[in-house]
């Protein structure tokens, strides 16, 4: 499978998805003016992804800020997880932003796939 | 010249750090953003009310660049603009952000409604609404997920203020006003 590696900019994210070395990450910003288009590449990648992953998959958010658009596009990455067995997401949130913590236990609440929090 | 002068005492009367007027898209969004996030570096402010503020700022600024509605402009070409104000205010205690754009007056309605909705609501009622809706809800045709006004109201913690006036019978003058008090991280 083709390597995902977008930079991030000021209002897009980080993007990493190598099955190969089992990186499987988003981190920093999410505003982008068309969220659905933005990620819609992530999503038909994991969705290819799902047919045949890897034993195990981490997923990795790390991010800093996500607007509210975008929130419903880290719902629609969540559920594409949902159908891949052995997924665990880690959720960093950075240690004085409880706001990202909650964000990521309303996730949680909301699929079924088991998240890990991570403070840095 | 003097009106410089009247605008400047204004605005420090006012105690506002930044005012924006004219056409709103994402890369005049992400100036902004910029401006302000810098304004407050400069001030030492606090990454947690930082924060509060970039994101009641951007669902604020994006709302506008999405939904705003053309307002009929009668000059010499009759071209239709789509022009906003955005305002930050920064006092001892707070900071204040408002935003003013025109809207077609068949919404002025299900704003209004919505936006008494999301005031109604406390904390875990917003909670509640914002899982509904975007557990429910899909991104509309402008990719809007219709959280931004609940997700201002849950970062701010306060009430969102609002006011609408008729500027004519198509449209009227839209204006919403955040506050982020400084002292309640």
């Amino acid at each position: 499978m083709e390597v995902i590696n977008y930079p991030g900019t000021e209002d897009t994210p980080k993007i990493i998805l190598d099955r190969n070395n089992g990186i499987f990450e988003i981190s920093g910003r999410s505003l982008p003016e068309d969220s659905a288009e933005f990620y819609e590449p992530v999503l038909a990648w994991l969705e290819e992804y799902a047919k045949n992953p890897n034993p195990e998959t981490t997923f990795i958010f790390k991010l800093e800020y996500f607007n509210t658009a975008s929130s419903k596009l880290i719902l629609d990455i969540l559920s594409k997880l949902e159908s891949i067995s052995n997924t665990t997401v880690d959720w960093y949130f950075h240690e004085d932003d409880e706001d990202m913590e909650e964000a990521g236990c309303e996730f949680s609440e909301l699929v079924e796939v088991p998240f890990s929090f991570k403070k840095y | 010249m003097k009106y410089i002068y009247e605008l400047h005492k204004t605005m420090v009367a006012r105690n506002l750090i930044l005012v924006y007027e004219g056409e709103f898209t994402q890369e005049i969004t992400k100036s902004v953003l910029a401006m302000a996030e810098r304004n407050m570096d400069a001030a030492g402010e606090d990454s947690a009310v930082k924060r509060k503020v970039f994101n009641v700022m951007v669902e604020c600024l994006q709302n506008i660049v999405k939904h705003s509605d053309a307002m009929p402009v009668d000059d010499n070409n009759g071209k239709s603009t789509n022009l906003a104000i955005f305002i930050i205010g920064k006092q001892e205690d707070k900071y204040i952000i408002t935003s003013g754009n025109s809207i077609s007056n068949d919404k002025v309605q299900m704003l209004q409604e919505r936006l008494e909705t999301i005031n109604s609501l406390d904390k875990d009622g917003l909670k509640e609404l914002y899982k509904k809706i975007i557990k429910e809800g899909s991104l509309s045709e402008k990719g809007g997920a219709g959280l931004g006004f609940v997700d201002m109201a849950r970062k701010s913690g306060q009430k969102l203020q609002f006011d609408f006036e008729p500027i004519n019978d198509k449209v009227s003058f839209f204006s919403l006003k955040t506050t982020i008090y400084r002292n309640e991280g």
